[in-house]
């Protein structure tokens, strides 16, 4: 029989405000253990949060970005539950009155993956192990996150990683979150299920706790569904349990089963005031959004003619899209902007890490500079090319790099003498390109293009070298 | 004629009739004679207060204007925190812990040079209503020891009343700044919520604390409250009052409409009545309307008082775990037995019982028909007062259907004692501003109280009603402790 994997994603994202939700406190993170606490965030005895404006319009533009629907009022709740890493034994979190809800991300496959809510809490500390001491690092409690909740609509593992892919690049667009998965900034939970193909009923779901790179989610969600099929093959049922992922045995375990399951207690935070969302805000929010990956994408490909592939690669990171955007101003071409960009550019910055930063010593309005002189044919794509690396390389500017006498075009008459030049101080390669080896042509363009500084058309001396040759 | 103490002792400052050193040491060494009977104080502060003292003294030798409360000497209940002084809540649990910065009513009045002597006693974690419940022992009731100062800030009314300290700031979650105040003689003010800034009183249940002042007179109460009623950023419940009391203190109030809900008079004590009686005479003499009617929704409020003041406590004390500060048990297998050790041996019987009480309301099919139904009927009551003020400017009440207990009492029947609430928590419920002054005495010369209860903003008009009884026909007495001024 075949199986239908049926999946749900719980993901906390840290938001990148400056300031603590409940305290002015920095959020940065690492830092000497307990340096970014103050009696509120380590919840002193008679201390009071005091909700951060900065984490409710971050986490409206999420739920924008993300299609829902921004409620009108809204308040804070308390999750009660003891543990170490957390200095009040209750998290300030969102119940019954999420700030967004019903909202969707659609992948490429057509499928929209529904989001039942997204709502704001408190990150807890950190417990930190040491020679069989455990120490508590308050740095991260307090820390504002949205928790993203889907439903179960994930039907394979792939459409999985696509979503936490796009849910990244959307909340890195949108300026809300790094969504760096090894620091911590972005983490999921799975739920996860079986069922036999064409079954409309749920099978029991496991959860996988907290994981933190698409890889590990990937892995993790492949042998869960396997064990759950082999469960159920051999007669045997799957219990509801909260499992933990470990990468080194790629396998799960059971953290805890379902009669553990907390009382969270939840109610209203009586020390948080009401929060009343007004309209018109939330369409002052939604009109500083920027465009989002997808529409900027699909805008590349139909209006500005990029292949889609590139289109993808440029948009993947909003400094480099916007790096793009800068570049193509005024140009006739956006497709040499493009090819710049992922060709010459991307080789100096290969890693995801370095293209997310972008910091490259050419600026947009540089390489526009360069590409104008292009499409004001002053010079060729060769000498545009060259000049590229160096200003890469250097930092300088393609006016400083390039001698004036090397503007402008080649005279054709100048081209002309050169290509005859060419052809008379190569009878080899004549003789070579004669008895039918067509490349022999390169070595006298390659002659052309020396000296002429690179200002030659190379396709254009090719031709008139042929018509050289067969003129003879 | 002013019955202002603190306006008296202002004037003897600014005359250089009295130093501050002077009249700080009195304090000092009336605290050191009769704290020991009265069990007021559980942390005197010497130092701070001869520092601040001399500071003032300085001022007034430099001939520098100085404010009303600069020079006062007062106390602080042992749940307001004190930068470098040790808050204690009077339990186990924070014997030994000191705070790292300061309550914002706390940072007012140092920042004003008032005088603090030191912290009161209180019942642990402002759970009690005779101080009994104090991991230190009960304060004493300053017109008879053998019976109880009241609670939860009984140490404050004690002090008061004793003349060990001008003036204090209680805390009231369902009466803990009025009943001791009525038991003890004196004057004690539950403003509106919201008025005074909460950030640094140590919570008991959020929704319903409230800081405020206990005093010997009406016009110290004022006073007072007009200097911590101000707008705090750092407590989001926080609206501050906008217009000072003092100033309408003296108002006529012919034609003012004081109302009575029957509900308040069932089931008090005889002689309590007849005190409120005549308070009603002295108001019908003084040309006020009184204006009759029930709030039948009253009777709901000691159920939900408990179940949502438990609630919240429940979770307000969660963080005493024994790991980052305060008492922490010795002997314990791992963190979560240590946690529970420190939680059972830390916390007393009252309190462990609130918290049990708190966790089942909120508990997962039961939520519904205890906490859910009390928030619902919270709303009913709110309603219900609203209403009640539609016909009247202020309401009158006991404030509590008897005296202050005998020493042993209250804490022996726990229950009996939560249903001597019934006066007091009506206004925590609603969020409403009441303020407790003596209005006789009982056969065995007991204070008995009474409280006038406004509508949300209205301190003004309780306390000029308040002031207008306390002029025509005031029953303060002084005790035979303390400072005689």
């Amino acid at each position: 029989m075949k199986y239908e994997l049926v999946a749900g994603f719980e993901t906390h994202v840290e938001l990148a405000t400056n300031t603590k939700i409940f305290c002015s406190c920095t959020t940065q993170f690492g830092g000497e253990p307990n340096t970014h606490c103050c009696p509120i965030c380590i919840g002193l005895p008679g201390t009071l949060p005091k909700l951060n404006k900065r984490v409710v319009e971050y986490a409206i533009r999420a739920g924008l970005a993300t299609n829902c629907h921004i409620a009108e009022i809204s308040k804070m709740d308390r999750k009660n539950y003891c543990y170490p890493d957390l200095p009040k034994a209750y998290q300030i979190s969102q119940y019954d009155k999420p700030l967004c809800e019903h909202g969707y991300i659609q992948l490429s496959n057509g499928r929209k993956i529904r989001i039942l809510r997204i709502h704001i809490e408190e990150d807890a500390g950190k417990l930190v192990h040491r020679r069989g001491d455990t120490l508590v690092d308050y740095n991260r409690g307090g820390v504002p996150l949205i928790e993203i909740v889907t439903e179960p609509d994930f039907r394979s593992v792939d459409e999985a990683k696509e979503y936490v892919e796009k849910l990244q690049l959307i909340m890195r667009y949108i300026g809300v979150s790094d969504c760096k998965m090894q620091e911590g900034s972005m983490r999921c939970d799975v739920n996860i299920s079986v069922r036999p193909e064409g079954s409309e009923k749920l099978g029991t779901r496991t959860e996988i706790k907290n994981m933190n790179s698409i890889s590990f989610i990937a892995k993790a969600m492949e042998y869960e569904y396997n064990r759950q099929v082999d469960l159920i093959e051999s007669g045997e049922k799957v219990i509801q349990e909260t499992l933990r992922y470990d990468d080194v045995s790629n396998t799960t375990s059971s953290m805890r089963g379902k009669e553990d399951a907390n009382d969270y207690r939840y109610f209203r935070d009586p020390d948080l005031v009401t929060i009343n969302v007004p309209r018109e805000r939330v369409e002052e929010i939604r009109a500083q959004l920027p465009e989002l990956p997808e529409a900027k994408k699909n805008r590349y490909v139909e209006e500005l003619g990029i292949p889609e592939k590139d289109a993808a690669l440029l948009t993947k990171y909003i400094r480099i899209a916007g790096f793009f955007e800068e570049t193509i101003k005024g140009t006739k071409n956006p497709k040499t902007a493009a090819n710049f960009i992922i060709g010459q550019i991307f080789r100096s910055v290969e890693t995801e890490a370095e293209k997310e930063a972008f910091d490259i010593k050419v600026s947009a309005e540089a390489l526009n500079e360069l590409i104008r002189l292009i499409d004001e044919g002053k010079i060729r794509m060769n000498l545009a090319k060259s000049t590229l690396d160096k200003m890469l390389e250097t930092g300088k500017r393609a006016s400083e790099l390039i001698d004036e006498k090397d503007m402008g075009g080649l005279d054709e008459s100048v081209l002309d003498d050169l290509c005859r030049q060419a052809v008379e101080g190569n009878p080899k390669a004549v003789a070579d390109y004669l008895a039918g080896k067509e490349k022999a042509v390169k070595a006298m363009v390659g002659f052309v293009m020396k000296n002429s500084r690179g200002k030659a058309d190379a396709a254009l001396a090719e031709q008139k070298i042929i018509g050289i040759i067969k003129g003879q | 004629m002013s019955q202002s103490n603190i306006t008296k002792l202002h004037e003897g400052l600014v005359n250089k009739d009295f130093s501050c050193r002077e009249l700080t040491e009195k304090y000092l060494k009336a605290i050191e004679k009769d704290n020991g009977e009265l069990n007021a104080y559980v942390t005197v502060t010497p130092e701070t207060a001869m520092e601040t003292a001399e500071k003032v003294d300085e001022k007034i030798s430099k001939g520098e204007d100085i404010a009303l409360l600069e020079g006062i000497p007062m106390t602080l209940k042992d749940n307001i925190s004190t930068d470098g002084i040790r808050t204690t809540c009077c339990s186990k649990i924070l014997e030994d812990y000191t705070p790292i910065y300061d309550a914002t009513v706390w940072k007012i009045l140092k920042a004003r040079n008032s005088v603090l002597l030191g912290k009161t006693n209180m019942d642990e974690f402002a759970m009690g209503s005779s101080c009994e419940t104090s991991y230190f022992g009960g304060a004493k009731n300053p017109h008879n020891t053998g019976h109880v100062a009241g609670g939860s800030s009984g140490g404050v009314a004690s002090a008061v009343g004793g003349n060990l300290a001008v003036f204090g700031l209680g805390s009231d979650t369902g009466g803990s700044i009025r009943q001791p105040a009525s038991f003890c003689g004196i004057v004690g003010l539950k403003p509106t919520y919201g008025a005074v800034s909460r950030f640094g009183l140590i919570a008991y249940a959020s929704s319903l604390d409230q800081i405020g002042p206990i005093t010997t007179n009406v016009e110290d109460t004022a006073i007072v409250f007009d200097a911590i009623s101000e707008y705090d950023k750092m407590d989001s419940t926080s609206k501050g009052s906008s217009v000072p009391v003092c100033g309408s203190l003296k108002n006529d109030i012919k034609g003012m409409k004081i109302g009575i809900a029957k509900e308040y008079l069932e089931g008090i004590r005889e002689d309590v009545r007849k005190c409120i009686d005549e308070a009603i005479s002295v108001y019908q003499s003084l040309g006020a309307e009184i204006v009759y009617f029930d709030i039948p929704s009253i009777k709901y409020a000691l159920p939900v008082y408990y179940i949502i003041a438990c609630a919240e406590a429940s979770s307000n004390l969660g963080r005493y775990d024994g790991i980052r500060y305060g008492y922490k048990a010795e002997n314990y297998r791992d963190v979560n037995d240590m946690i529970k050790k420190t939680r059972s041996t830390g916390f007393g019987d009252e309190v462990k019982r609130r918290i049990l009480l708190g966790t089942y309301v909120l508990s997962s099919g039961y939520y519904d028909a205890y906490y859910k139904k009390a928030q619902s009927l919270r709303g009913t009551i709110v309603k219900a007062f609203r209403e009640a003020f539609t016909k009247c400017d202020v309401m009158l009440a006991p404030t509590v259907p008897m005296t202050a207990f005998e020493n042993g009492h209250a804490v022996s029947d726990p229950v009996e004692t939560y249903q001597t609430d019934i006066c007091t928590v009506p206004v925590n419920i609603c969020g409403l501003p009441a303020v407790s002054v003596p209005c006789g005495f009982d056969e065995k010369g007991l204070p008995v109280g009474m409280q006038l209860i406004g509508n949300s903003f209205d301190e003004a008009k309780i306390l000029n009603a308040a002031w207008q009884y306390e002029k025509t026909a005031g029953k303060f007495r002084a005790a035979g402790f303390g400072v005689s001024l």
